[in-house]
């Protein structure tokens, strides 16, 4: 049982990270805090392509004659689209953020609601 | 930052360098690991590095913002224009085949000039993103 | 223009795609303009070619880059994703004549251009998602349409606008993400992106975990972007606060593309025997469907904006689509995809009218526009027009929805949901009689002046879509044929 954990360590390590991202995007009232989990969130799914991607005694995807196994390069191909929709993400939530603390003062969930409540 | 001297010194020397090893990223990009998505980021990181140090108005005055986000638009219509490139070729969206003599060849052009699209674009647009979020608080 | 047949797949993306960015270097509103509406023209264009051929020659498939499928990215057009597309593209034309004028007034001149970059970009976003027969490029064109269509959300005038765009952001992410997460486990399990290739690879290994895992990722992932009761509460805010352009061309297409990649996955990559007669969805679906045709209605009658009450109206009518689609038969599909075309008439009508009478009044408040219908009588009609289509009445384009909806429902043997479908309809009856009443009967609110007719720019693109509720009310041929075509195919799963 033991062994069956370990061995799969890097799918726990990709679980662990996508319960603490959804956590805290769910439990934190501050926006900013809200986009880190978001980041985290995602990470997890990055990383989740990435041990996939892993192909046991396979070198880096480079063509060379000394090698003859390979990880397979397609879910790195895959992620670095998915990384570049995140980092745009990102700058689009923060812009957000910004412009949010410019008009309503704040950038707490809480207080937000309560101001949008009374207009 | 301007009476750090160490920082403006250390930067002036790293700046050059960011920029060649993002270009080396580029273009080495058919051959071993890199691309447009890396380079561009890189070679964007200079021109933040420079606005950190020397201030934004002097970055401006290097990439005028109004410049760089023409640039953004240009990189989508280098990529796209390839697309169309292979369709006027005679063959499908994005086929590079048809671009150079050989299949090969236009392979090899074909990727480069999407990668430079990409870059321009990747590199445009974290340049300005970083010029809005540093221009906001004034 | 022959030449350029063969490849009206690729086009129909690229040439709105290549739009976004002339629009930014145009800098200028007008111009920004001409470039979008000739992008979102030449794509409905493209979408009605394609649904002719598919109608009468059978799907076309189209290799990105001249990489044959599996490998590569294929683009596959049938008459379900073309119906789908042609929905699109033509909203999106519709509305972008409204919003010459529309955007003129409510977003500030030096932003206009980037009002239409993104616009277009959306535009892309959504046609892509319904052409591209590869998983991982869903997630790409998802990521395009949602990011775009935030932007544009936090254009409204209002400071809420920005608070509904991050709330969607964050929700939308997560749905992406979960989408993301699910193709992710079928690579592992099948190492292939290829929708088609899926589906053969699919029936060997689907009692396996991830496989299970998967498919309840994608399935929950889409019905958030869908805005699947309980999963809604983005939508609201962010229909009531954009601009009204932005309304109307998102809630006629955003969550209806959603819908139909949710049965793309359902029917032709899982395959309804898995989906429905291994993993019960219908039921899982039925419930949330049953309960958001009321939650939705009965929110509905108590909102005070009525963009707010047509953006809970729209949970409602989810509701009635995520119900068709469980029935998982062929009715039930025929009549899911004629009310995701129906629906998105409607509702695009509804909100450009509520766009005028915001033009001319600056709000879209019930005890605001008491009155109007008087002073703006062709607005008016555009809405009565709308609005007894939301209701089902005869000769208008929800009848057929209704119509259908029943069918299969009596077919399923399931009588019960007839009950709770025309009760549901009662409800919005209840909001619908509130609006015109409002409009038409209610005295005007002390202080206002004469209010004119919306300009003709506007009132023109209005009156069109309300007529569109009204022709396909009659003529029905269109939406049936391809409805009915693409349900079998659908059904018949497997191989495209």
């Amino acid at each position: 049982m033991l062994q069956v954990v370990l061995e799969h360590y890097n799918y726990w390590i990709a679980i662990l990270l996508m319960m603490v991202g959804f956590y805290t995007v769910v439990a934190r009232g501050n926006l900013v805090k809200k986009l880190v989990g978001l980041n985290i969130f995602q990470t997890s799914v990055f990383l989740l392509y990435i041990s996939m991607a892993k192909v046991t005694g396979g070198t880096a995807p480079i063509l060379d004659d000394r090698f003859q196994v390979y990880s397979n390069p397609l879910p790195h191909v895959l992620i670095l689209t998915a990384i570049v929709v995140g980092v745009a993400t990102t700058a689009l939530g923060l812009a957000l953020v910004v412009r949010i603390r410019e008009s309503y003062g704040t950038i707490e969930e809480d207080e937000l609601d309560l101001m949008d409540g009374e207009t | 930052m301007r009476h750090h001297r160490v920082l403006r010194i250390i930067s002036k020397l790293l700046i050059p360098f960011i920029m060649l090893f993002a270009l080396y990223v580029q273009f080495h990009g058919d051959f071993g690991p890199g691309g447009g998505f890396q380079a561009g980021v890189i070679f964007a990181s200079a021109f933040i590095l420079y606005g950190l140090i020397f201030g934004l108005e002097n970055a401006r005055k290097v990439a005028p913002p109004s410049v760089v986000t023409r640039l953004i638009a240009a990189g989508v219509l280098i990529y796209a224009g390839t697309g169309y490139a292979g369709l006027i070729g005679g063959a499908n969206f994005l086929d590079y085949n048809v671009l150079g003599a050989t299949p090969v060849a236009g392979q090899h052009l074909g990727i480069l000039v999407i990668e430079f699209g990409v870059g321009t674009t990747v590199a445009a647009a974290m340049i300005t993103i970083f010029f809005l979020f540093a221009g906001r608080e004034r | 223009m022959n030449a350029l047949l063969p490849h009206l797949p690729a086009l129909q993306v690229v040439v709105p795609l290549v739009a976004a960015p002339l629009c930014l270097l145009a800098g200028r509103g007008g111009l920004a303009w001409i470039i979008a509406f000739l992008a979102a023209a030449a794509a409905t264009v493209t979408a009605a070619i394609l649904a002719y051929q598919t109608l009468h020659n059978g799907p076309i498939s189209y290799e990105m880059g001249g990489w044959a499928p599996p490998w590569g990215i294929e683009y596959v057009v049938d008459t379900a994703n073309a119906f789908i597309l042609l929905l699109v593209a033509g909203i999106a034309t519709v509305v972008l004549l409204f919003c010459y004028t529309s955007v003129g007034k409510e977003i500030r001149a030096g932003r206009q251009h980037l009002f239409y970059c993104m616009y277009t970009l959306c535009l892309t976003g959504l046609l892509g998602i319904a052409i591209t027969g590869d998983a991982f490029n869903v997630f790409v064109f998802l990521e395009i349409s949602s990011l775009s269509s935030y932007a544009l959300i936090a254009m409204g005038g209002q400071r809420k606008a920005l608070t509904a765009a991050f709330q969607y952001l964050v929700v939308g992410t997560i749905g992406a993400t979960f989408f993301l997460i699910g193709v992710g486990l079928l690579y592992m399990m099948t190492g292939t992106l290829n929708m088609a290739d899926l589906a053969t690879r699919i029936p060997a290994i689907q009692d396996s975990r991830p496989v299970l895992a998967a498919f309840a990722f994608i399935t929950v992932g889409l019905a958030l972007k869908a805005a699947l009761f309980p999963l809604h509460l983005w939508l609201p805010n962010a229909y009531a606060f954009a601009p009204s352009g932005v309304s109307a061309f998102i809630a006629a297409t955003a969550t209806k593309v959603s819908l139909y990649v949710l049965l793309r996955f359902t029917f032709t990559v899982f395959g309804a025997d898995i989906a429905f007669r291994n993993l019960s969805l219908n039921l899982v679906l039925l419930l949330p469907a049953v309960i958001a045709m009321f939650a939705g209605s009965f929110s509905a009658i108590f909102q005070r904006d009525i963009k707010r009450m047509l953006a809970y109206s729209s949970v409602a009518q989810i509701g009635y689509i995520t119900l068709a689609i469980a029935l998982a038969s062929h009715a039930g599909i025929q009549a899911a995809m004629i009310h995701i075309f129906n629906h998105g008439l409607m509702k695009a009508a509804l909100f450009c009218a509520m766009g005028c009478i915001f033009y001319r009044i600056g709000s879209t408040r019930i005890d605001q526009i008491a009155g109007l219908g008087r002073e703006m009588p062709w607005t008016f009609a555009a809405i009565a027009a709308a609005g007894l289509s939301l209701l089902g009445v005869p000769l208008t384009a929800g009848f057929i929805s209704k119509w259908y909806l029943v069918q299969a429902a009596l077919q399923s043997d399931m009588w019960w949901l007839v009950v709770l479908i025309a009760v549901s309809s009662m409800l919005a009856l209840v909001y619908v009689w509130r609006l015109v009443e409002a409009l038409y009967f209610k005295e005007p609110p002390p202080g206002r002046g004469t209010v004119a007719e919306a300009p003709l720019s506007m009132l023109l693109p209005t009156l069109l879509l309300a007529g569109a509720n009204i022709y396909f009310g009659l003529d029905t041929r269109l939406p049936i044929e391809m409805t009915d075509s693409a349900a079998t195919l659908l059904l018949r799963g497997q191989v495209w």
